[in-house]
């Protein structure tokens, strides 16, 4: 659980998304693309959940990039190489399922970047042709453009102002991809709004669009039901059952509103210990 | 036996609690125990029957009579090994076991019939938690049999709740190697996540657990067997043998509509938050809890019972005027939950709606729960369990208020492991199958015992089923060596 490498990808004066490399020779030897870790920073923080960006078996280590944007991952930012984190359990959640589909999509808004990294390595080793799609709200918030670029067959970048690659949203290139070719699946991973937009610019191509769920979760082992969601009339565990989910079934407004039932509780955290 | 002289006490010696204004505004401990003097005088009501029947009503038998005995005659020590000989950790039986269904209801004194134990019956869990403290400050140690032919064996323990751990004591009082795997970062299971600290103290739950570390078991936390190792693994690693004891910890919901709505929490959910991850102390323990003006708890049992204590302690924690009513569909005879429990309860203020059952939650513009639909139920023919069903009243719909409703209908197993494991057999409810005799499931060399075997259960009779695998792994590694 100690931290043996630590590199800030990108810094602004209002943002920072930061990775850790974390010994862990168990989770490094089980994690497949997909799956998350819960981690504890401290004996009285919260349990956080985290996708695996990256494992290294022979080192025993395990990858985790974290957007530095509440209480516990600023905290967790300010953790130095040689730290050890009080809890780091896992892996959790199904794998994505890597197989040879054909054409895939893969769609990365914001740190969900990191999150489809090792999904678009798999899926290229398994001869898929992989077309990305990185989505950031500012070219400096852009996170590994060239690992990605070395993981895709085809790499389109959109940021929000337009700073880098061409102005506007993901979506638009999904659409425009879609309009022009037949794609066999697309994956979505990143902020709730942008996987909801991908589900609805990608409907009526009739393709296949999975994406990765983000609801609170406590244990992530399947005992509370905090993190359920209704996907197609179903309840389901987002932690046991997915996180990975067809976004077509997915109920989007209860997902977005159930996340903000501790909104009011993380700012007041935020301002009481902004030190800490 | 008994000194004639002194004048025995016919009614039970009360047990001291904390006054209610002053324990609804803390999590600390409510029943207080008994003293010295109290606890002799009501050893001495036992009547030292000459077939005690009270042992046949404790899931790991304790030899009931004798350590109430050795308290009439002071010697604590005695009673101490007494009652550790068959239960590890009795500072926390004598204070979560629902003795008034299991050894106080087979006590003489229970009139016959009764669906729990009678008043007059000798308050043996009370008696069993002052011997258990009493070890606990005198640090009494337990002497190990330690076999030789053991001394390289290990076995595996699958969770750290009440059955895994008791299961861990008996292995390693044999000289036997446990390690015993914990998937959350803290020991205990629903002892830690569950029963909320005003029941169980956790110095004390630390205390039980840590004789266990002095015994040589080895716990390790962040480690899911399923997960992080497979069972197979285990085996490859040198462990001769497994126990599972991963116990029922998935919770059911309702079903209704608005059941996904927020501050709508599973019992579970919301005591983990509280009891587990310290959320009574946020912000200084960083996991929210959300806090309502008008919160309904849903069941009958002790998690309800739980739930609706600990969210009457966090409003009036926070200024806000206690307002929680736990909603049950039958009547409060028929309440699963412990007699002591909802006595406690109705004393710190809680309202109680009965022969109501709920159809569905309705919300706000933001999602957020705002009201509970129910309908009245009557109580009708009873059913398999011998209890009279509640049926709804047709028309008769009514709404409550509420701002967070907690749902403690009870759990399922948990399948984090059988659902990667084939070779362990699970039943229609994917609780593990096992052989009644030896505890041992369709795998070879693996045991399991608790709620993951027998549904939801006691914290008792998991020890129970934990003990009987243990004594069948003994034998197993015996058979081996």
């Amino acid at each position: 659980m100690q931290i043996i490498e630590k590199t800030i990808l990108t810094e602004t004066a209002t943002d920072r998304i930061t990775k850790f490399k974390i010994q862990s020779p168990h989770i490094a030897r089980k994690a497949l693309p997909g799956q998350f870790v819960v981690l504890m920073i401290t004996e009285k923080s919260e349990r956080v959940p985290l996708t695996v960006v990256e494992t290294n078996p022979q080192a025993g280590t395990v990858t985790v990039i974290v957007q530095e944007i509440g209480f516990s991952t600023k905290l967790l930012g300010k953790l130095n190489v040689g730290d050890s984190l009080f809890a780091f359990v896992g892996p959790l959640g199904h794998p994505t399922e890597i197989k040879n589909y054909g054409k895939v999509i893969l769609v990365g808004g914001g740190v969900g970047i990191a999150e489809i990294y090792l999904v678009a390595k798999a899926l290229k080793e398994k001869g898929n042709h992989v077309v990305s799609v990185l989505g950031a709200r500012t070219h400096a918030l852009l996170i590994l453009e060239n690992e990605m670029r070395n993981a895709s067959n085809e790499l389109y970048i959109a940021t929000d102002d337009g700073s880098y690659g061409r102005k506007g949203f993901t979506t638009d290139v999904v659409n425009e991809l879609l309009s022009k070719s037949r794609y066999d699946i697309v994956y979505a991973v990143g902020p709730i709004p942008m996987m909801k937009r991908v589900a609805d610019v990608t409907k009526p191509h009739q393709v296949k669009t999975m994406v990765s769920l983000n609801s609170l979760m406590v244990d992530a082992t399947g005992m509370c039901g905090g993190c359920r969601v209704t996907v197609g009339n179903e309840v389901k565990f987002t932690c046991v059952d997915g996180p990975e989910f067809e976004a077509d079934l997915v109920d989007w407004e209860e997902l977005i509103k159930r996340n903000k039932v501790y909104v009011q509780k993380e700012k007041h955290l935020c301002k009481i210990a902004p030190n800490q | 036996m008994q000194d004639s002289t002194k004048p025995v006490a016919k009614t039970p010696q009360k047990i001291r609690e904390k006054s209610i204004s002053e324990r609804v505004a803390t999590f600390d401990e409510v029943v207080l125990g008994y003293q010295e003097t109290e606890a002799l005088e009501e050893a001495l009501r036992c009547l030292q029957c000459k077939n005690p029947v009270c042992t046949s009503g404790c899931p790991v038998g304790i030899d009931i009579k004798k350590f109430i005995y050795q308290i009439t005659q002071k010697d604590y020590s005695g009673a101490y090994f007494t009652i550790k000989e068959k239960n590890n950790f009795p500072s926390i039986c004598g204070r979560v076991c629902p003795a008034e269904y299991q050894c106080r209801k087979t006590c003489v004194f229970t009139k016959k019939g009764s669906p729990f134990a009678s008043e007059r019956t000798i308050n043996i869990h009370f008696l069993e938690r002052f011997v258990g403290d009493f070890g606990m400050k005198n640090d009494l140690e337990i002497a190990s049999k330690f076999d030789e032919k053991f001394g390289d064996k290990k076995v595996a323990v699958v969770g750290s709740g009440p059955a895994g751990l008791c299961c861990a004591g008996e292995l390693a009082r044999v000289g036997i190697k446990v390690t015993v795997f914990e998937s959350l970062h803290d020991t205990g299971g629903v002892l830690r996540y569950g029963i909320p600290p005003f029941r169980l103290p956790r110095n004390i739950l630390d205390f039980e657990i840590g004789c266990l570390k002095e015994l040589g078991v080895e716990i390790i936390p962040n480690f899911i067997i399923g997960r992080t190792q497979m069972l197979d693994e285990l085996f490859q690693e040198g462990y001769s043998a497994i126990f599972l004891g991963m116990g029922a910890g998935v919770p059911s919901f309702l079903s209704v509509p608005g059941e996904n709505l927020g501050n709508v929490y599973s019992a579970n959910e919301f005591l983990t938050r509280v009891n587990l991850m310290n959320a009574y102390k946020y912000p200084e323990y960083h996991t929210p809890v959300n806090i309502g003006k008008k919160m309904i708890v849903i069941g009958g049992g002790n998690t309800a019972m739980d739930a609706a204590r600990v969210a009457l302690r966090l409003q009036k924690m926070n200024g806000i005027p206690p307002a929680t009513t736990i909603f049950y569909r039958r009547t409060e005879i028929e309440m699963p939950a412990r007699r002591l429990e909802i006595e406690h309860a109705k004393e710190e203020g809680i309202k109680f709606e009965f022969l109501v059952q709920p159809v569905g939650f309705s919300g706000d513009e933001n999602g957020q729960v705002q009201k509970l639909r129910c309908l009245k139920c009557e109580l009708g023919t009873p059913d398999s369990s011998g209890r009279r069903k509640p049926v709804a009243i047709q028309g008769s719909e009514f709404d409550s208020d509420c701002d967070l409703a907690i749902i403690a209908l009870g759990l399922q197993a948990n399948t984090i492991l059988t659902s990667v494991t084939p070779e362990i057999q699970v039943d229609k409810y994917k609780d593990v199958i096992v052989d009644k005799e030896t505890m041992q499931t369709s795998m070879r060399g693996v045991y399991a015992g608790g709620d993951i075997v027998g549904g939801e259960g006691t914290v008792i009779e998991a020890m129970g089923m934990a003990k009987k695998a243990a004594r069948s792994i003994i034998q197993y590694l015996g058979e081996k060596a």
